[in-house]
């Protein structure tokens, strides 16, 4: 990479320190632009209700820096400052209870268990479905139809729908408490859109293996179940963890808008709305921004377990 | 006869004769037509003996469908035979598509749309077994609508959906139309800076895993509650997958073949003209085609958040409140039907553009 700085510290440091600071460097310097553009676009957009402001007032003549600071600290700006948004997520996080519904991570607790329960029904449901896929044809010819053809149904269109029913159901006839039965009906939303990429990239995987490494176990006379195991699950979890990868940046999606409508009163999907409700712009950019963190960890949870994987299965770095 | 062609025809066989046994518990002249099912479904086994077409277990699966369906009402509560002649009517349509498959196998070109009756048959299958299930086994209205209420909700209210379809697909396509517009315009600029390459695809593949759908709000309090709100959510969702695969597949030509361009005297935008775009159609399309359900879902989902009267999502959230479910599923069913012609125009456009790639060539 022609950067001036990773040129510099090749002579200083050795070449990981530099690989990283030279990869590094630009994304850094994207994201200092993409704040610049922010705080100016701040006081673009909130200018024309500041100057209204001023002609109510009867103000002129308004310094350049207070005109700034006015727009900047407006009580519901149309584009909140970017610190302005972390003030407020450190407010609601570190400042309150996390048992209270003022906390944001109270609601991020929230939408994570239904996020995690949602992602671990599905990537369970897609392994279960490759596997019954490769080892029988006839799962493979009524199966895999049928996979393709869920995904033409707008899940996230129908959330509404499940999320209301699905309550109705575990409360009413089966008996569940409202808390974990809320759980479950936007588990289920998280579930439909992971178990998709899962079983997908696994049936590519448990495929992936050549025919001549499976006539070599043949040759050593090995069962099914050894041939799955020592040769076709090893074989897939370079694919599992990529579709994992996949899966798991969907749920959150389903658990956010599973909590969007019927009155769901926690989560940040429910925090998004109510923000959105009474135009709290601040809330809504801290929820936004909450979301967001929980989505990176979420994804980098998986890679960091596939790194772990692939150590234990002593895989050599790429 | 395959192994699988063998036991569907076993099992459909016996299924039919127990069914078959159980129905002369009820009185002779109560679902005939189904009884007749059932006794030509036994009579099938002799094809254990003597070969039958493959057309007898088409016809077998239809008049099984259509028996179940008028007799319906019938019996009430559903008697044990009821259920099992639908899952007989179900593997009778399975062994015909079974066989039907193996045999326009060989891959005869003029197969005169008989590939088409595969799916055709596939979605009849599910349509029917639904009905019949909803209707004969009184699930409740609310939690799923037998297809022929839906389909009645459909006709008759045909000016609803069409303004909630107007109304969605217009900030689908103009979102669709301009996020993936300016992903693919700003690949091609970021295309010859290496540093802006490599500083901007982390943040697009990252930004790929967040849930962009929490944006709605706020793109519903800058640009209002009509379809700009929708449309602005739509150019966010699209933008990053485009640019992502847009960079990748303009490098997706060799060095080779970038040298002998160069051998050529191509110049700079010859060179993209002529080969690394083509080279990069397959990426670009992809694109294409996860952002094309894309936009739909986000559009559908950003109206959940403040709307004008009118909207596919709107109509689905304010229904469900009302537990006018049938209407809810009539909107899903427009969509899905909407998402997958959208799907289907941008892979006959693939098929298209990219004629020399190996996976259409294939196909």
């Amino acid at each position: 990479m022609a950067c001036g700085l990773g040129i510099l510290m090749r002579r200083r440091f050795d070449g990981a320190v530099c690989n990283a600071m030279t990869r590094a460097f630009p994304i850094l310097i994207v994201l200092l632009a993409i704040v610049a553009v922010w705080y100016a676009a701040a006081i673009g957009m909130n200018a024309p209700w500041q100057n209204d402001v001023y002609r109510r007032g009867d103000i002129t003549n308004v310094p350049a820096t207070q005109f700034v600071l006015d727009t900047r600290n407006r009580e519901k700006p149309v584009l909140p400052t970017a610190h302005r948004v972390f003030g407020e997520l450190w407010n609601s996080t570190a400042l309150v209870a996390p048992n209270k519904p003022r906390s944001l991570l109270f609601h991020a607790r929230v939408t994570f268990s239904a996020t995690a329960l949602g992602f671990a029904m599905g990537s369970v449901l897609g392994i279960l479905l490759a596997v019954l896929i490769v080892h029988n044809e006839a799962m493979n010819r009524s199966l895999m139809p049928r996979i393709v053809a869920s995904q033409t149904i707008p899940i996230s269109a129908l959330a509404p729908l499940i999320v209301v029913i699905g309550f109705n159901i575990f409360t009413g006839t089966l008996g569940v408490p409202t808390d974990p039965a809320r759980l479950i009906s936007k588990a289920i939303i998280s579930a439909y859109l992971s178990f998709f990429p899962v079983a997908v990239g696994m049936v590519k995987g448990l495929r992936s293996p050549e025919a001549i490494q499976l006539d070599l176990m043949h040759t050593y006379n090995a069962s099914p179940g050894q041939t799955f195991w020592k040769l076709r699950w090893p074989a897939a979890m370079p694919f599992l963890f990529a579709s994992l990868k996949v899966g798991v940046a969907a749920s959150p999606v389903g658990a956010i808008v599973g909590e969007l409508p019927t009155g769901a009163v926690a989560g940040l999907g429910a925090r998004l709305l109510a923000g959105s409700y009474y135009s709290q712009t601040v809330q809504i950019w801290a929820a936004l921004v909450a979301a967001s963190i929980l989505a990176a960890v979420l994804v980098l949870a998986v890679g960091l377990v596939e790194r772990l994987v692939n150590k234990s299965m002593g895989a050599r770095p790429a | 006869m395959s192994q699988l062609q063998f036991y569907l025809a076993l099992v459909v066989g016996g299924l039919c004769a127990a069914a078959l046994a159980l129905s002369f518990a009820t009185p002779f002249e109560a679902g005939l037509l189904l009884k007749a099912f059932l006794a030509l479904g036994t009579l099938s086994l002799i094809r254990f003996f003597v070969p039958i077409g493959l057309w007898a277990d088409g016809a077998l699966a239809v008049l099984g469908a259509v028996a179940l369906l008028t007799s319906i009402g019938v019996f009430s509560p559903a008697p044990a035979f009821f259920w099992m002649a639908l899952i007989a009517a179900r593997l009778f349509a399975r062994l015909f598509v079974e066989r039907l498959s193996k045999a326009i196998a060989p891959g005869y070109a003029d197969n005169a749309g008989l590939d088409l009756l595969i799916p055709v048959m596939f979605g009849l299958t599910i349509l029917v077994a639904r009905e019949v299930i909803t209707r004969a086994g009184n699930v409740p209205r609310v939690i799923l609508p037998p297809p022929s209420m839906i389909w009645a909700r459909i006709t008759s209210s045909v000016p609803t959906l069409l303004a909630d379809f107007q109304q969605t697909f217009k900030a689908v396509l103009i979102g669709y139309a301009l996020g993936c517009g300016l992903g693919f315009i700003i690949a091609i600029l970021i295309d010859r800076s290496p540093f802006l390459k490599s500083g901007l695809l982390p943040l697009g593949n990252f930004v790929s895993a967040l849930p962009i759908v929490g944006v709605a709000p706020i793109m519903v309090m800058w640009f209002g509650f009509d379809w700009q709100s929708k449309a602005a959510v739509v150019v966010i969702m699209t933008f990053f997958p485009m640019l992502v695969n847009t960079v990748a597949g303009l490098n997706a030509s060799s060095a080779i073949e970038r040298d002998l361009m160069r051998t050529y005297a191509a110049g700079y935008w010859q060179t993209l003209m002529k080969l690394r775009l083509p080279a990069a159609g397959p990426f670009i399309f992809n694109a294409l085609k996860i952002n094309s359900t894309l936009a739909l879902i986000g559009a559908i989902v950003v109206e959940f958040f403040g709307t004008p009267i009118v909207g596919m999502g709107f109509r689905i959230s304010t229904e469900v409140g009302r537990m006018n479910v049938d209407m809810v599923w009539a909107e899903i069913a427009v969509a899905a039907v909407a998402g997958s012609v959208f799907y289907g125009v941008i892979s006959l456009m693939e098929r298209g553009v990219t004629f020399w790639h190996p996976s259409v060539r294939g196909a």
